[in-house]
């Protein structure tokens, strides 16, 4: 059977840890190892913080979160409609930030490719980001 | 989030509780830069014991940690680092430079030159 989720929240930082929450709780009953949970948290919260630190760049906005489960696969889509992406394969490059004034590393989008099985992005200049992930489960 | 700090000799000891992510990250940043430049201390430890998450966030973190212990020829090390979060170590290169010892005992022996 496969199910579904779509939510849509204010880009602040306190709803990183929220984000985690829902992919989790959402995933939980299909009992996904200790590794698969956390590497896909950990690839939620990157999207999600991408979104509300550069898509929105601390200004109001909204950020989509849905995701769905077939048999044994998740796909997760994070989308806003935020600044957007000007060079998608260079932002993709580890160490790539166009924020290193405030701690960015630079290594969101790699920590998105090596956690998930699939990462795929699409932007538009002024329009917004979205990221769409996939992760085999084999729990 | 939750921070608690020890001095032991020229090594403040900080230990993490809780998720590190943007929201936490800036908190810990200014915790750890206020009470490093207090103490007077030359390396900086941070215990991940009780870390339950970390994102790319705590990697810029700790790299500006670092860079603080090295402006005064000090060093950053790392204890009770999970096999999650090694995977992040890894993957940005933090593991080059900041050694990790598995408990707090270990990481001030080494720093004390034992
Ligand atoms: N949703 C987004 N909207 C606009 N720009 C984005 C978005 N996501 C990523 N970017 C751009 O891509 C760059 C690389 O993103 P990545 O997550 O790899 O690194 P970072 O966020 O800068 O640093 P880190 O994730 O290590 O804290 C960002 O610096 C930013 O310029
Ligand atoms: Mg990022």
């Amino acid at each position: 059977m496969e199910n579904k989720f779509s939510i849509s929240f204010s880009a602040l930082s306190e709803n990183e840890a929220f984000a985690r929450m829902c992919i989790s709780a959402f995933l939980l009953p299909r009992d996904p190892t200790v590794n698969e949970m956390s590497d896909i948290k950990t690839a939620v919260s990157e999207a999600v913080t991408n979104a509300i630190i550069h898509g929105y760049n601390g200004k109001e906005g909204m950020v989509d979160m849905r995701a769905r489960l077939d048999e044994d696969t998740v796909y997760i889509e994070i989308s806003d409609t935020g600044v957007g992406i000007d060079d998608i394969a260079a932002a993709r490059k580890p160490l790539f930030t166009t924020r290193p004034d405030c701690e960015r590393s630079g290594m969101g989008f790699t920590v998105m490719e090596a956690f998930m099985d699939e990462v795929d992005v699409v932007s538009e200049k002024g329009r917004g980001t979205k990221i769409s992930m996939t992760r085999k489960l084999r729990g | 989030m939750n921070i608690k700090y020890k001095k032991d000799g020229a090594t403040l000891l900080v230990r993490l509780g809780g998720d590190i992510d943007h929201h936490t990250a800036q908190e810990i940043s200014d915790g750890i830069t206020r009470s490093f430049r207090r103490s007077r201390c030359k390396n900086i430890v941070i215990d991940f014991a009780d870390v339950s998450f970390m994102d790319s966030s705590g990697v810029g973190m700790l790299i500006g940690r670092y860079k603080e212990t090295e402006i005064f020829g000090g060093s950053l090390a790392a204890v009770a680092v999970s096999g999650e979060l090694m995977k992040i170590f890894t993957l940005s290169g933090l593991n080059k430079i900041i050694d990790c010892y598995d408990n707090a005992r270990l990481a001030l022996a080494a720093l004390r030159g034992e």
